[in-house]
């Protein structure tokens, strides 16, 4: 049956595509036309998901469980449940979209840049699909190298350095990862996530509460750097700056948030709870910090980068306020980005090949010359800032509502980075398309969008309209994952999506 | 095991050593100018029989011979088919990358052989003696090899200084057995295993494994005995020290292992210790001062330092665990870095064209196959998933903290981290554009035995990586020829 096999399947089909690419001649477009098919097939392959989900039943479906390595005990176990397949999906959405927006943008060495493009939509799907600790962490370290090569590769002009700094944030905190996964290990003799968690849960592994402590704030660190947390985003600029759009769309966000819900709150319910504080903290001052830096910035790119960290920031304030709505926002918020985002580098990397620059001061007055150009910047602009009717609005109100009862103080200021993300966002917008027309503007003969760029941005726009509008049909998926995270201390909580959340604050008193 | 039929024992020495004999008798008799190549594929034929004698020997029960000096079991096979994968690789790459008119040819060949045969009887040895016969073997034959391009400046200084240190270094570990010997009585591993269990241990015994841990350290390089390493690499051609860097190395390992767990089981507690401080004093002074390194060699030598560091560390762990580890980790290390310096000799030639890592950029661009394998090389020295390199670790790492050592493990991995930084260099310049005058782009095509080698160390490193399951079992099933001499002090041999 398809729906034993349909993990590994979508997981592999990008490898062997590019093994094949390997294979082609460099003539012509072969290899663009062929990695969008991949993709493309990809993306058909893991529809199959939602159709075949099981919406009423919790825990994981589609698994597939096999001994791999004896001893030792490694088993090859995959399986989704509401959380990761949404984020399977995005991946796999957003793969032909990396195809499409690289298509002239990469005119030199295609045959490395698509071999390494379809590794990393493996190296991503697998980090969702994988429930044993050691293949998760196979393919989250995987994920690092075509990543890191393709920036060195690809670089506007500083690539390399951009590179290294991006590998080494991230190796460096997933070694002591390694040490806790390893030192769980020794403990438990097994890396199986399910039966970690319910050994873990259930107390039949009892294991010493400080040591519990520092093995979760290995987790919670490596996680954190790749969401990107506050004070650990130090790569993200450069690197947004400086990767091809194809990969600058996948680097941030959805992998380090997703590893956070599954691992951090999954395994370390309580350990969490004690970082929680903390992390809000975190989350409110980045995403402040993010909206200010924002605010400063001429370069679009890097306030691409600064607004992604700033709004990522909403992500991990809603986990880490352990309300479902909070927890169903965040997962909401992480597709969002996933999908805003991308949008968003995408269009600036579109301004980017007609104009040679992405440097705001040269901008002004284009939406004359390029009409539908300055129609979708708008449309993507205003999801982002969370305009009702639009996906963005959906996970904001989630978030804060659901994080408001548990720290009203912290959460208050959350509002304004609100406020300020509509000011950065909307003065990015004027200073590109409105005003007098400069220089730049005037004396370049661009067109507007193409056929090609058209189909690219079109489908997002448009998902970010029904996200906005039907976003119960994702969060009935999501809520059945995530309510197990918020009550995993609280057991007798029942809701649905559309009550309020029941803050575990208040539960426990 | 009597009579004529032990030799069957010492099958793989014994093909070795005809076929070193072959070459030395047939060189003299071949014409002035004709190419010496053939002796090389001579070379060849001998260590692949002698691999498949190695792997032949898997079937004989596990046992002694000659009075009880060598000993083949699980482990020596091990070892012994993993030195002749070693030998196989590295004799390609010497026949893809040599000048058909470099001089003397036919005695580097045949100096390898004889190399091998000291390495692998250094592996089946279970006397002291023999082990230290086989060491000088190995070492000898190295010496030579390291000063093999005697015209350049480099190559000589390279072979003195090697020699002189290692010398020094034999001495010491020659000097450990005289008191172990005075301590015990004895020069059988067994036999001190035995001596020890029973009686008092003398104050020498200390003295002794102190002394054999000091020679030892010497020749896998672990710091603070390290300093030949990076001149070595340097003036010894890329083919070569493929070969220098990774068999005599796994050759002396488990040499450390037999006398580690073989013969002072009983002294556990003493020589923990010292390899902790050993293994964390490797890795940080390999991977701090390959931080600093310009040229790839030496960058590669550090490395190596380190490399030796992480292995040492599965001496901490648990006996099977332990020594299982070590093997595997001596499997992948050796495969990725024969592996990686098949890349140099083809890149740079046997003359090292290429030197810095500025001179490696845009190696992509001239030859997409070679600068792709050497970033697939680079990463798994990194230890990224799915490559020998990090299952190798992983395994090393999970056996240390399977035994309690936390910061061991802390250390190691942090180092593994910082490590990263100089070997993603390489790669970042392998993938950037090339000047235009770049020495990279008259890298010639790669021929037929070097490709081979690629193919053979890539295949390996992915299988280490994806499916380890054979080779643990294997390493497992050697150091479960130890697990019985720690329960109860006697050894498994059949006498």
């Amino acid at each position: 049956m398809l729906s034993d096999s349909i993990l590994t399947l979508t997981t592999f089909v990008p490898t062997a595509g590019a093994l094949v690419v390997a294979l082609l001649p460099r003539r012509g477009r072969v290899i663009q036309w062929w990695t969008l098919a991949v993709a493309l097939a990809t993306f058909i392959l893991s529809l199959h998901l939602p159709f075949h989900f099981d919406y009423t039943r919790h825990g994981f479906q589609f698994e597939e469980n096999y001994a791999w390595i004896a001893s030792p005990a490694i088993r090859y176990h995959l399986g989704v449940d509401g959380l990761s397949m949404w984020l399977i999906l995005l991946t796999t959405f957003l793969g032909p979209l990396g195809v499409l927006a690289s298509w002239k943008a990469i005119e030199s060495r295609t045959k490395e840049f698509y071999f390494f493009f379809l590794l990393q939509q493996t190296a991503m799907i697998g980090v969702f699909v994988s429930l044993d600790m050691f293949l998760y962490y196979g393919f989250w370290e995987l994920s690092l190298v075509p990543m890191a090569i393709l920036i060195a590769m690809f670089g506007r002009n500083r690539g390399p350095q951009a590179a290294i700094k991006f590998f080494l944030y991230t190796f460096l905190t997933s070694a002591l990862f390694l040490v806790a996964i390893l030192w769980l290990y020794s403990k438990a003799g097994t890396f199986d996530f399910v039966e970690l968690q319910s050994r873990l849960g259930d107390g039949s592994l009892a294991l010493a509460p400080k040591a519990l402590c520092w093995v979760s704030l290995a987790f919670l660190v490596a996680f954190a750097v790749k969401v990107p947390v506050f004070p650990l985003h130090g790569w993200l600029a450069d690197v947004i700056s400086e990767a091809p759009t194809a990969m600058a769309m996948v680097v941030a966000g959805k992998l380090g948030l997703y590893s956070i819900l599954r691992f951090n709150l999954g395994l370390f319910p309580a350990q969490s709870r004690e970082f929680a504080p903390w992390m809000i903290a975190l989350a409110v001052i980045g995403l402040l910090y993010g909206a200010a830096v924002a605010l400063a910035q001429t370069d679009m790119k890097r306030l691409v980068a600064y607004a992604m960290l700033s709004s990522l920031s909403f992500c991990t304030l809603g986990i880490f306020c352990f309300s479902v709505s909070g927890l169903n926002g965040a997962v909401f918020q992480t597709l969002n980005e996933g999908l805003t985002g991308s949008a968003l580098l995408i269009l600036v990397g579109i301004l980017y090949e007609r104009y040679g620059t992405t440097d705001l001061t040269q901008f002004g007055g284009a939406a004359a010359k390029l009409p539908w150009m300055a129609t979708l910047f708008v449309v993507t602009t205003l999801s982002l800032v969370g305009l009702p009717i639009l996906n963005g609005f959906v996970g904001e109100f989630l978030v804060l509502s659901g994080s408001f009862p548990v720290s009203p103080g912290w959460v208050a200021a959350a509002t304004i980075g609100v406020i300020l993300s509509a000011a950065y966002m909307l003065w990015m917008v004027q200073r590109i398309f409105y005003g007098p027309q400069s220089a730049l503007v005037a004396g370049k003969a661009a067109g507007d969008l193409n056929f090609r760029e058209l189909v690219t941005l079109w489908p997002m726009a448009i998902l970010m309209l029904i996200m906005g509008v039907a976003s119960p049909y994702w969060i009935r998926a999501i809520d059945g994952a995530v309510s197990s995270l918020a009550n995993s201390q609280v057991n007798s909580v029942t809701h649905t999506v559309t009550n309020a959340a029941i803050p575990v604050a208040e539960v426990k008193q | 095991m009597n009579g004529p039929a032990q030799v069957l024992r010492i099958l793989p020495e014994v093909i070795l050593t005809i076929t070193g004999v072959l070459i030395m008798l047939i060189e003299p008799l071949l014409a002035q100018k004709s190419s010496r190549k053939p002796l090389g594929w001579l070379a060849v034929l001998g260590t692949l029989a002698a691999l498949a004698a190695s792997l032949w020997q898997y079937q004989l029960p596990p046992g002694t011979a000659y009075f009880g000096v060598v000993q083949t079991d699980a482990f020596s096979v091990f070892f012994h088919v993993l030195l002749c994968g070693i030998v196989l690789a590295s004799l390609l790459a010497v026949l893809g990358s040599v000048p058909d008119t470099t001089e003397n040819l036919g005695e580097l060949f045949a100096l390898i052989v004889f190399g091998a045969i000291g390495m692998l009887l250094m592996t089946s040895a279970v006397e002291l003696l023999l082990v230290f016969i086989g060491l000088e073997i190995s070492s000898i034959s190295t010496y030579i090899m390291a000063g093999f391009r005697k015209k350049s400046a480099k190559g000589p200084e390279s072979a003195i200084k090697y020699f002189l240190l290692g010398s020094f270094a034999t001495a010491f570990f020659l000097y450990g057995i005289a008191l172990l010997f005075g301590a015990t009585g004895t020069t059988r591993i067994g036999d001190i295993a035995a001596a020890l269990s029973t009686g008092q241990v003398s104050g020498l015994v200390y003295i002794g494994l102190a002394m054999i841990l000091v020679g030892i350290s010497f020749k896998v390089s672990a710091a603070p005995f390290h300093v030949w390493t990076p001149d070595v690499y340097e003036g010894a051609p890329s083919p070569i020290v493929g070969l220098m860097s990774t068999a005599p190395k796994a050759a002396a390992f488990a040499v450390l292992l037999r006398i580690a767990y073989g013969a002072l089981p009983l002294l556990h507690a003493h020589w923990i210790p010292l390899l902790w401080w050993l293994a964390v004093i490797s890795m940080t002074v390999g991977n701090l001062g390959a931080l600093r390194q310009l040229n790839v060699k030496r960058m590669l030598a550090y490395s190596s330092i380190a490399h030796a560091g992480y292995l040492l560390v599965a001496f901490t762990a648990l006996s099977v665990d332990g020594i299982a580890a070590a093997s595997f980790y001596a499997v992948s290390y050796a495969a990725m870095n024969v592996g990686i310096f098949a890349v140099l000799s083809q890149a740079g030639g046997f003359e090292d064209r290429l030197t810095s890592i500025q001179d490696y950029r845009g190696l992509a661009y001239r030859s997409p196959l070679l600068g792709g394998v050497m970033a697939f090389f680079l990463i798994s020295l990194i230890g990224i998933p799915f490559t020998g390199g990090f299952f190798g670790k992983f395994y090393v790492f999970s056996a240390a903290l399977h035994s309690g050592m936390v910061w061991l493990a802390i250390i190691g991995l942090v180092n593994s981290g910082i490590a990263a930084f100089y070997y993603l260099r390489v790669i970042t310049a392998v993938y950037s554009k090339p000047a235009a005058t770049s020495p990279v782009n008259e890298v010639p095509p790669a021929s037929v035995p070097l490709m081979l080698t690629l193919f053979l160390t890539v295949v390996t490193t992915l299988i280490l990586g994806i499916v380890p399951g054979r080779v643990l079992a294997a390493a497992k099933a050697g150091a479960q020829t130890y697990a019985s001499v720690n329960g109860n002090g006697t050894t498994v041999a059949s006498r």
